[in-house]
């Protein structure tokens, strides 16, 4: 227990830092006004939130894994790339500081952020709560959902930053990354497969349990399913990982 | 307080340091001299704990660094080359941060970042972002991150790098002053600053330690070094060489420029001359011929020379073998 609390001590630490630093420039507000006009956009006008006629989220949901494809390897492409470029690795790293601490702390940092953002899409919940009567345990578990899918593409956002320290290199690597997990369990996709590989229907069901999409679709049903649940969180995990893996070959040499 | 075994480290085919073996108490500052490229950053890198060792071994305090590295970093204050920063945080939050980092809560963090504020004359630049910091106050800032928990081991690599003189200046009284209870390690190639607030200067090429000793023992392996300069007037200059190289004691001399009326020649002893017998016979040899003596100086030996001597004389036996 005592090692627990001791090592959440720097956690903490480095966690108001990239939040402060997060606030310090206009590229966050900047971010979250972006990402709430998209969200109002595609919710309204492209997913036809009135044509619908029901009061639930469905169409504001569906477009999470589009949008975080491209917002959170923006946001995710700082987390490392920019230490390195700054210099400040060495700062970092020679404190009494354990490289995982660091790691896990930058990555919680981004994903709070990611929460804040959502957080200010409530009007859409108070919007749906005037027009109807919309199921609110199924809107609660979208938004878990939501932000469980945006942990996993952080945790790719912060390997992807480790390699480099160019951002621009970063940010690509990552929609690259994430786009292949979209795209994986994608219906169109899914259905080319089937066709290409008739018959070996449990190939292109290995290849969908990849997907984000096949893991989320259940959240916005309202569906907690603890291996989805799992499944992100261990993409999320498998990213930081990897992330302290590349730290550390880099510092060998 | 640092202790440092047969440290190696090899990037890909390039071996940057190559065994390095060496140890600095309390009370002590090491100034870590050589060419670029010599390996000063890796070496302190290695100390730091940022970069692990290809092969050796680094001791803090009695713990060994890749057993214990929180124990370790926790006893070193370290200020990286360049003096990087958080460039979007002011100089006061980014010391809170330091200090906090460091272990510190509530009362005694504004106490330790007050101190170091003090120290560190940054009170100016408080509220400042470090972005817009000149290199002199941005450097100080980082310094004084490296002091904000007073720790026992002090490494700066290039801490007076890009500052104007009278900034080297207070750095320098500030490294000296902390030097008489702490283990200081810092790099340079500034030369002077080893004779100013050194205690004892490695010199590395390559990899290698080539010298090791108090500044004064590296300058008296100085050619220059016990050599007698004697500048005349009253005699011509070659002259003045001819009857000097004629003396008994003399194994060579050389011809120093001088405006005019003056002679200046530099006189080497033999290596057996006893101290204070040279001096002696190119007075009675002036005072006989009846030269005027303005200045008669016996050289300390200067570091540079020893310094380009082993660093160059290196690189030419290996190229020649
Ligand atoms: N991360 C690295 N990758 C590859 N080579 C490196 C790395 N860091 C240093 N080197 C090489 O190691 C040698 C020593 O560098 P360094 O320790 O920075 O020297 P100094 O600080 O004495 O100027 C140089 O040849 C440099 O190119
Ligand atoms: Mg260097």
């Amino acid at each position: 227990m005592k090692t627990i609390t001791s090592s959440w001590g720097p956690i903490r630490t480095i966690i108001k830092r990239e939040l402060a630093g997060y606030f310090a420039s206009p590229v966050a507000y900047v971010f979250i006004v972006i990402f709430l006009l998209l969200v109002g956009f595609f919710t309204f006008m492209v997913g036809g939130f009135f044509e619908r006629g029901e009061a639930s989220l469905t169409s504001f949901f569906i477009w999470h894994p589009w949008l975080y494809l491209f917002f959170l390897p923006a946001l995710g492409m700082r987390l490392w790339a920019e230490e390195k470029r700054m210099g400040t690795i060495e700062l970092l790293l020679t404190m009494p500081v354990t490289a995982w601490q660091a790691i896990v702390a930058k990555f919680l940092a981004a994903w709070l952020f990611l929460a804040l953002t959502l957080i200010l899409t409530f009007p859409l919940i108070l919007t749906v709560n005037y027009l109807g009567r919309p199921d609110n345990g199924v809107i609660l578990s979208g938004y878990v959902g939501s932000l469980l899918l945006g942990g996993s593409y952080l945790g790719v956002s912060s390997m992807t930053s480790a390699i480099t320290r160019n951002q621009v290199i970063s940010f690509i690597l990552s929609v690259v990354i994430c786009l292949f997990l979209i795209l994986a369990g994608w219906p169109p996709v899914t259905d080319f497969l089937t066709r290409l590989l008739s018959g070996s229907t449990w190939l292109v069901d290995t290849v969908a349990a990849c997907s984000v999409m096949t893991h989320f679709e259940g959240f916005q049903r309202g569906v907690l399913d603890t291996r989805d649940i799992l499944f992100f969180l261990s993409i999320a995990s498998f990213g930081l990982f990897t992330t302290g893996v590349i730290i550390r070959s880099r510092r060998a040499g | 307080m640092i202790k440092v075994q047969n440290l190696c480290k090899s990037f890909g085919p390039i071996a940057a340091v190559n065994g390095l073996s060496f140890s600095v108490e309390r009370g002590e500052i090491l100034g870590f001299l050589g060419p670029n490229g010599a390996g000063k950053s890796t070496t302190m890198r290695m100390i730091t704990g940022f970069i692990p060792p290809s092969s050796g071994s680094v001791t803090i305090g009695g713990e060994d660094m890749a057993e214990k590295p929180i124990i370790c970093k926790r006893m070193i204050g370290y200020l990286p080359e360049n003096a990087p920063a958080y460039t979007d945080m002011t100089v006061s939050e980014f010391l809170q941060f330091a200090a906090e980092l460091r272990g510190m809560r509530g009362n005694r963090t504004q106490q330790a970042v007050d101190r170091v504020v003090e120290m560190c004359s940054l009170k100016t630049v408080l509220h400042q972002s470090i972005e817009t910091l000149s290199k002199g106050f941005r450097h100080r800032t980082c310094f004084a991150q490296a002091i904000i928990h007073d720790p026992d081991i002090l490494i700066m690599d290039e801490p007076t790098d890009g500052l104007d003189p009278n900034q080297k200046h207070e750095i320098r009284a500030l490294i000296r002053r902390m030097g008489e209870e702490k283990a200081i390690i810092f790099s340079t190639h500034i030369l002077e600053e080893v004779e100013a607030v050194c205690s004892r200067a490695i010199i590395i090429d390559r990899g290698r330690i080539v010298a090791n000793g108090t500044p004064q023992e590296l300058k008296n392996r100085s050619e220059t070094a016990g050599a007698i300069t004697v500048r005349l007037t009253g005699v011509s200059t070659a002259v003045a060489n001819t009857k000097l190289t004629q003396l008994p004691l003399v194994a060579k001399t050389t011809i120093l420029e001088a405006p005019a009326p003056v002679a200046s020649v530099r006189v080497f002893p033999k290596p057996n001359g006893k101290e204070g017998e040279l001096g002696l016979g190119i007075y009675e040899l002036a005072t006989r011929e009846q030269w005027k003596i303005e200045e008669l100086r016996c050289e300390e030996g200067r570091l540079d020379d020893v310094f380009r001597s082993i660093t160059l004389s290196e690189t030419a036996t290996e190229k020649s073998s």
